[in-house]
């Protein structure tokens, strides 16, 4: 099934949408600077609105179905969230506006601060960043800026674990580093004696996902950041995972001094199909001061009769702006919603129940796939998709077929350090049927791996559009519509 | 909030996984700190939820109520009724990037369609499937440009007209490290043949605004000329919806062009999400950032879209890639994407010639009254800058207890000017909100 282009749709002449005319009278722009024609299409509003909807219906979604995505954390996206983030008082806000005429807007971002700090045990957050790979640039700059404001300009060493996020080492070297990996041990620990042996002078810090991308909490945590602070470097926390630790620990507590944490995956703001997200960043108190520009302050504290006046502040050493104005308001409320309605017991309970929904399915599944790590696991685990009496198939074809059965597949491919590797991810909003139909569908697979493999590798069946050609696609470089003939 | 268990499921889970309770599922954790109170409101239902929220927005003063003048890198425009229901679709925003093409056809032929959009807007070749915004895409297209070179050209041009806002982004995300910028601090009324001088054959790029953050439209043509002279790049910032009249970066030459999305069907939402649009001439799309959307076949032979050129990004090439750049603003593309399309080509042209009009109409009363003057004598679209008989905070303030939102108190980014003000006028201005502005004017400049 497939539905033409909106260029493809076009009939020369149609209108989807009118504005009133002109009050005022019309002004010449200059010949030399007025653009010759305008190739965009004509469509009827029903038009748009059914081509849309259409192509909507070629997509999976939270709302149709599982979506166990390792590391992305694809909750429930409450449907209050959509509803606040749109309430007028939000929505109609110039970014510019004198701040007494936005004392609401402001007072949230100042209480999702405070919040966010308590949550992690950080002393203050920036809500500037844009999305997860933007918060660990952010991180970056400030490790960069700590050591040049000390004068120990050596410090150019990142140490990245073979566990962590895809996006840390693009991160680090946009912010001036250069990158040690550093391997993991035969528990999915980081390597401590390689650890130690990289943590010299040159040291500027270490990128740690805990916990990591097997979904595993290290068990040398302690250890870990007492090395790394041992020899001058800080430790930047990638808050991807947090979805494991709400109310359970805070990294802010053993001594992480920075942290970026994603709205978008733990607190519920919906993923866009590749974002919006929201990427803030906590730090400890010695790094305060190097936060992106500006941040939400108390400009005047409150009274009995009044409330506080908010307004903005420059962090005396800031390492600037990262974007413009001040960060994803709009991701930002959806954000606020979800913590006002979960406070400390109900973000626990999200954490605790994420955590046993992985268990759960790893337990289901042991039997039938290798767990390569096989421990208690936080929020996520990965398992191996290949068998050695099944040569032919891959995590790839697991991942295809599992379409078949009405579920978006898991992560494939990532970690690195795992064969064919499959990550799932189930968070704490899908129930016990769920969990059990998906362990059932991946035991069936791995029986059909064994006795039927061609049904693995020619799956999906049942999707709009069977498997596509990656490679035509890179070849040919098809990356627009064809305009249609220009009629003036 | 919003977990399903019953309390026999999680006793069956718990035996099936073979430990007894909840807590005991995070041994592996450090004892001390463990399931530490958290000094949080007590949780809220919805309803309450959305009360306390509804009286938070109440207390903010939006633009449904005060007549906004305001711009500056974000303007008031009408956004048509069908873009929210469709960015309302749960099949499109509770979707993740779409990394299994099968059942993300909708999201990518959304992305290859906003492609092409803003492909024909700006008359380039290609576009990717966004930046975060007009800042972070400026400061994008400096980072590609150096990598363009492989870091063998160290000078970058930065035009004095650029928004300050975006100055700032791309001094925060590129490391002085043996890098050179130039022309920013160029006196504020130079022309484009100001830069002239600075390019030379270390020069990696020149990066321009249009129109620029005082409102200026300049034809960059020459300047192009010059500047590939000696083979550097340009790229040119561009407020998109003037391209529905404006000569597009296409038709200058430009190597580059960067966009702030917002003015194509985004709300102004205090600040964002907003989306940044980048787009390229074909030659340069292998050192593009962020992710891009390609048409090819299925194993059946239908067309479908996958994203393409992987290769460059970060998660192929780790620390050698362009750019960390990941998430990007999916849901902001499809926005633009159902604004253009339902606006097409009669609509964007209307648009951007309200714009104009009222623009040049509210510039030509307001410089009628006495003591208000255009800075700059050259052509603009949708803002202007003028300068005032006193201070652009004490009309602000006296706008403001009036109900307009007066224009940018320029002053606060360049602190000589403080009798300057920034001022915007889109489709949403009425002639009388116009005239009614002139009025506070006269009052307040007597």
């Amino acid at each position: 099934m497939t539905e033409p282009t909106i260029f493809e749709l076009s009939s020369s002449g149609r209108k989807g949408f009118e504005f009133p005319k002109s009050d005022v009278p019309k002004a010449e722009l200059p010949k030399n600077l007025l653009r010759e024609n305008l190739p965009i299409p004509e469509l009827s509003e029903m038009d748009v609105i059914r081509h849309f909807t259409k192509i909507s219906q070629l997509n999976y979604g939270v709302d149709i179905g599982f979506y166990p995505l390792g590391s992305c954390t694809m909750k429930y996206n409450p449907k209050i969230n959509e509803e606040t983030c749109r309430l007028p008082g939000f929505l109609y806000l110039h970014p510019l506006q004198p701040i007494a005429t936005v004392q609401g807007a402001l007072g949230l971002m100042y209480e999702l601060q405070e919040w966010l700090a308590e949550i992690s045990g950080m002393s203050a957050v920036s809500l500037q960043p844009a999305a997860g790979a933007h918060g660990e640039l952010t991180g970056g700059l400030i490790i960069h800026a700590y050591h040049q404001a000390r004068n120990d300009k050596k410090r150019t060493k990142m140490l990245i674990p073979d566990s962590a996020h895809g996006t840390n080492p693009a991160s680090s070297a946009m912010s001036g580093m250069h990158i040690v990996q550093i391997p993991s041990d035969h528990r999915g620990n980081v390597d401590l004696n390689v650890l130690k042996a990289e943590a010299d002078d040159t040291l500027a810090g270490l990128m740690l996902t805990n916990p990591n991308t097997l979904g595993l909490f290290d068990e040398h945590l302690k250890e870990i950041i007492e090395i790394v602070h041992n020899a001058g470097g800080l430790v930047y926390g990638d808050g991807a995972n947090l979805n494991a630790l709400l109310g359970i620990s805070r990294p802010g507590d053993f001594g992480t001094d920075i942290l970026h944490f994603n709205l978008h995956k733990t607190f519920s703001t919906p993923h866009g199909g590749g974002g919006p997200g929201s990427g803030p960043v906590g730090v400890a108190k010695h790094l305060v001061d190097f936060l992106p520009n500006p941040i939400v302050t108390k400009i005047e504290e409150g009274t009995n009769d009044n409330p506080p006046l908010y307004g903005f502040l420059k962090p005396a050493k800031t390492i600037g702006r990262v974007k413009s104005f001040h960060g994803h308001f709009g991701v930002i409320v959806r954000a606020f919603t979800y913590i006002m309605m979960n406070g400390d017991e109900g973000l626990r309970e999200i954490s605790e129940h994420a955590v046993l929904n992985a268990n759960y399915i790893q337990a289901r599944i042991r039997d039938s796939y290798t767990v390569p790590y096989d421990r208690i696991c936080m929020h996520e685990f990965v398992a191996e998709g290949r068998w050695q009496d099944a040569p032919e198939v891959h995590a790839l074809d697991v991942a295809k077929r599992l379409m078949d059965y009405g579920f978006h597949p898991p992560t494939n491919y990532f970690p690195l350090i795992v064969h064919e590797a499959l990550m799932i991810e189930p968070t704490e909003t899908e129930n016990k049927e769920t969990l059990d139909a998906f362990s059932d569908a991946l035991i069936k697979i791995a029986k059909e791996a064994h006795e039927n493999p061609e049904i693995l590798k020619s799956a999906p069946h049942s999707t709009p559009v069977g498997r596509l050609d990656e490679v035509r696609a890179a070849r040919d470089m098809i990356l627009t519509c064809t305009f249609p003939e220009v009629s003036e | 909030m919003y977990i399903p268990h019953t309390d026999a499921d999680r006793e069956e889970m718990l035996k099936t996984i073979g430990v007894k309770s909840l807590e005991d599922l995070f041994g592996s954790l450090p004892k001390e700190h463990l399931f530490r109170h958290l000094n949080l409101p007590p949780a809220i239902t919805e309803m309450e939820a959305f009360n306390e929220l509804k009286y938070i927005a109440s207390v903010n003063e939006t633009t449904e109520n005060l007549t906004c003048f305001l711009g500056a890198g974000a303007y008031n425009h009408y956004i048509p009724a069908a873009v929210d229901q469709i960015l309302r679709r749960g099949e499109f925003y509770t979707a993740y990037t779409p990394y299994q093409p099968e059942i993300s056809q909708g999201t990518l032929q959304a992305i290859f369609e906003y492609q092409s959009l803003i492909s024909a807007i700006t008359g380039m070749d290609v576009s990717n499937a966004s930046h975060y915004d007009g800042a972070t895409a400026v400061a994008e297209a400096v980072n590609m440009a150096y990598h363009q070179f492989r870091g063998k050209r160290k000078k970058f041009i930065l035009s004095p007209g650029l928004n300050p806002q975006y100055l700032e982004t791309v001094h925060t995300y590129i490391p002085i490290d043996g890098n050179q910028f130039l022309g920013e601090d160029l006196p504020l009324s130079s022309p484009p043949s100001a830069l002239y001088d600075l390019i030379d054959e270390e020069t990696a790029l020149i990066v321009v605004q249009y129109p620029d953050f005082f409102g200026r439209i300049y034809d960059y043509t020459q300047l192009i000329r010059k500047a590939h002279d000696t083979k550097t790049l340009v790229a040119i910032h561009v407020n998109p919806l003037s391209l529905g009249i404006l000569k597009t970066p296409g038709a200058m030459d430009a190597d580059i062009v960067t966009a702030e999305g917002q003015p194509l069907g985004i709300p102004l939402a205090f600040g964002g999400p907003y989306l940044g649009i980048f787009a390229s001439k074909k030659e340069y799309v292998r050192k593009m950032a962020g992710r891009i959307v390609g048409e090819t076949r299925d194993n059946k032979g239908n067309r479908g879209y996958v994203l393409t050129l992987s290769t460059r990004e970060q998660h192929i090439r780790r620390e050698k890639a362009t750019s960390n750049i990941c998430s990007n603003q999916g849901l902001m593309t499809l926005a633009v994407a159902v604004y253009l399309s339902l606006l097409g080509k009669q609509g964007l042209r209307q648009v951007a010639t309200l714009n104009y009009d009222k623009a040049h109409y509210a510039a030509d009363a307001i410089t009628s009254i006495p003591g208000f003057e255009l800075v700059f004598d050259t052509p603009f679209f949708n803002e202007f800058t003028i300068k005032c008989p006193v201070s652009a905070k004490k009309i602000n303030e006296y706008l403001l207890d009036n109900d307009i939102i007066g224009g940018l108190d320029l002053s606060e980014y360049y602190p000589a000017l403080k009798n300057q003000m920034l001022i915007a006028v889109t489709e949403m201005i009425s002639r009388d909100d116009i005239d009614a502005l002139v009025d506070l004017l006269s009052e307040v400049a007597k």
